[in-house]
């Protein structure tokens, strides 16, 4: 009994995804521990995107149950959901691996964005904000707040009235994580975030992770390629291939199984054949 | 050295003057040099008229005027790359100076109507307080699709039929149960947002070309149901004897009890097209300021943030449908309340004032304007209908001009005679406008 099956905040069951005839995910279910940073790795087309879609709503899954257990202790069973009640209402935000970032909107307008939920209930559904009643005004500040929070966690306080399309990649890839946790979420995928990072860029996104799982009561669950992100930061990792898991532990545990090694991870040369005899296939 | 560049200059004008010469010589030849004419007095015969003259002095003033431009002015070894663009202003206004020109157009047009008539009369200023009048209704017509297209990126062709609903909701509820203007008003507003609703149900998910030909479709339907349901809407014979707005239960007319003998004035017929231009200036300013405050609260992001990207939209827990829905509604009511001061304005509708081009033109307005932008609209709105108004002794080259102004505007300005996005919030208080490279157009 590991530490994420005690109290999971999503418990993935039996998720299957077929497009057609392709079996994209096959019967996968694994937990995601509350306050864990957990790591769904793989190799290319091993179907973790698709994973991250039927979890945020954006593809429905053929069978299998998701539920997301909120500290609050309700229970939302995700795949009866549409896409936008999964980030309003069981709080679980995502990013995206190609940066879907508005561009032609602020930093700050981006954060703005992000809480449109609550500053819509404060506005009266627009009517009172419109003829300036209630709180909306108070819930403005509030919000301006808290976009000014995520701007100082992420460094780009001083660029908040520039255009999101014109900072680097890196910046956008943390305005992103930082529009997403404007949502108030408690969990947060992150699909790839160290893709086409530099190193030092890579330790700032681990430091940005850590700080996020430590100070909010926010877990993340993180597609990632690069090894040493996911070894570094992450407290349980799911190994897919083919759609199917194939290992499920710690990260000492997931680097030294023989099925990763063979299928993800790789192996010098002289030791293909032990790993081949310890795995199967001969 | 200096003799060579000179000599290949010469060359090079003299090369790109001939090309345009013979491009000319082309067009005209068939555009200008053949003229079909209905021979009077002979009954009703067609003839050909050759005007080689004219192509002549059109080849001859292009090639001059080519040569001169590029000895003189374009001075560029490359002078036949460089367009338009090359002598046209660069660039936009700066924040001072377009706020200078906001708050000048303001009180010019607060003014109008009085200064007309201190320098022509009432009785010749009434056809340019009228041509005001026309150029306000546009103003509020394309603000209200500005929601839709430019704040919200949903292409919609068939804004008009929302400008019908206001103007029929308003005759027909006038016609068979007497409603005055004021009680029609906000409920042609309301009807024409419940058929925004209607119509944006099924088509809102939609995307892009197919949303731009649903809503056509819808604009075309439309018209064509008020066309042929001849019994309740009197199809091609219109409506008329639609009642005049009053002035707080004044009615604008002679003798007793109208608006000129209640404060004392003598009778003008004039007085009522001033009254309907403050009219349709109030409606227009309601419909600015609605719009503004809007884009500063949650749902005016949202609606941006759609324009920009959806499924970012989507996934910030955002319902795209509903946000969609509202801005399809308010373009649409404010489209109603156009319509129903249209229909208040004529006095008489008919479906022919609703027809594609219309809808056609507010979009053209919002446009050349440039998405987005309230002030663009104005000064869109302003070349279009008053310059269209204006050169009415033009005849049938008014078109013609009409059309290479389109063309000259979008080549120097592709995205808009005023294409810099606002921000909605800022923390500095002097934040930059973001170009308009990076403001996505929407896709629907």
């Amino acid at each position: 009994m590991s530490t994420w099956d005690n109290n999971p905040v999503l418990k993935v069951e039996h998720l299957t995804m077929r497009f057609g005839g392709l079996t994209a995910v096959g019967d996968l279910s694994f937990n995601v521990g509350r306050g864990d940073i957990t790591a769904l790795i793989g190799p290319n087309g091993a179907g973790k995107t698709t994973v991250f879609n039927c979890i945020t709503g954006f593809y429905k899954p053929t069978e299998g149950r998701l539920v997301m257990n909120r500290s609050n202790g309700e229970k939302h069973l995700l795949e009866r959901k549409p896409d936008f009640k999964i980030t309003a209402e069981a709080k679980v935000a995502r990013t995206f691996q190609n940066i879907r970032l508005f561009g032609g909107m602020t930093i700050l307008e981006n954060l703005m964005v992000a809480q449109h939920n609550p500053l819509m209930v404060a506005s009266n559904w627009t009517i009172g904000g419109l003829l300036g009643l209630g709180g909306y005004k108070k819930s403005n500040v509030d919000a301006i707040e808290t976009a000014k929070y995520w701007l100082e966690r992420i460094d780009l306080i001083d660029r908040a009235d520039a255009p999101a399309a014109d900072l680097s990649y890196g910046d956008q890839r943390r305005l992103e994580i930082a529009r997403a946790m404007c949502t108030g979420p408690e969990l947060l995928c992150l699909d790839e975030p160290a893709a086409g990072l530099n190193p030092k860029e890579s330790l700032e996104l681990n430091t940005l992770l850590q700080y996020i799982r430590k100070e909010h009561d926010t877990s993340v669950l993180l597609i990632e390629h690069d090894m040493s992100v996911v070894m570094e930061i992450s407290d349980h990792v799911v190994v897919l291939d083919y759609g199917v898991k194939i290992s499920d532990g710690t990260p000492e545990f997931v680097k030294n199984d023989p099925h990763v090694i063979a299928a993800y991870l790789g192996v010098e040369d002289d030791e293909v054949d032990q790993v081949e005899e310890e795995v199967g296939i001969v | 050295m200096q003799a060579r560049q000179r000599d290949s200059l010469l060359v090079a004008s003299l090369k790109d003057s001939l090309g345009g010469a013979v491009i000319t010589f082309a067009l005209a030849c068939v555009m200008v040099g053949l003229k079909v004419d209905v021979a009077s007095g002979r009954g009703a015969e067609l003839f050909l008229e050759h005007r080689w003259l004219a192509v002549a002095t059109a080849v001859i003033v292009v090639f001059a005027g080519r040569f001169l431009l590029n000895m003189f002015f374009w001075k560029r070894e490359d002078a036949p790359s460089i367009g338009i663009s090359g002598f046209l202003p660069k660039g936009g206004l700066g924040t001072g100076s377009a706020n200078m020109l906001k708050y000048g157009m303001l009180v010019l047009a607060v003014v109008l109507p009085f200064a007309l008539m201190f320098w022509l009369g009432s009785r010749g200023s009434r056809q340019y307080i009228d041509l005001a009048i026309l150029v306000l209704t546009y103003v509020m017509l394309g603000w209200g699709l500005n929601i839709v297209v430019g704040l919200a990126g949903l292409l919609d062709l068939g804004y008009v039929a929302f400008y019908a609903v206001g103007a029929y909701s308003y005759a027909l509820l006038a016609h068979y149960f007497g409603f005055s203007f004021w009680i029609c008003l906000p409920l042609a507003g309301i009807l024409a947002a419940f058929w925004g609703i209607i119509l944006g149900f099924p088509v809102l998910r939609l995307r892009g070309d197919y949303l731009a030909i649903v809503t056509l479709a819808f604009g075309e339907i439309i018209r064509v149901v008020l066309l042929n349901w001849y019994e309740f809407t009197g199809g091609p014979d219109g409506l008329s004897g639609i009642p005049r707005p009053s002035f707080f239960g004044l009615e604008f007319t002679r003798g007793e009890g109208g608006f000129a003998d209640f404060f004392g004035l003598k009778y003008n017929s004039i007085h009522r097209i001033i009254f309907l231009y403050y009219l349709i200036f109030i409606m227009a300013m309601v419909t600015n300021f609605v719009t503004m405050r809007l884009r500063r609260m949650p749902i005016g992001r949202a609606w941006e943030a759609l324009r920009e990207d959806e499924i970012a939209c989507r996934a910030l827990g955002i319902n795209t449908t509903n946000t969609k829905l509202t801005a399809f509604a308010l373009g649409a009511m404010f489209g109603g309340f156009a319509g129903s001061f249209f229909a208040t304005r004529q006095g008489f509708i008919s479906p022919e004032s609703f027809t594609f081009l219309e809808s056609a033109i507010i979009l053209a307005i919002v446009v050349l304007g440039g998405l987005g932008s309230q002030m663009g609209v104005v000064i869109a709105a302003v070349v279009m209908i008053g310059g269209f108004e204006f050169f009415r002794e033009f005849e049938e080259y008014r078109m013609l001009v009409f059309g290479l102004i389109m063309v000259v505007i979008m080549v120097w300005k592709p995205r808009g005679l005023v294409s810099s996005r606002t921000p909605s919030v800022a923390l500095s208080k002097n934040a930059k406008g973001i170009s308009a490279d990076l403001v996505q157009e929407g896709h629907g």
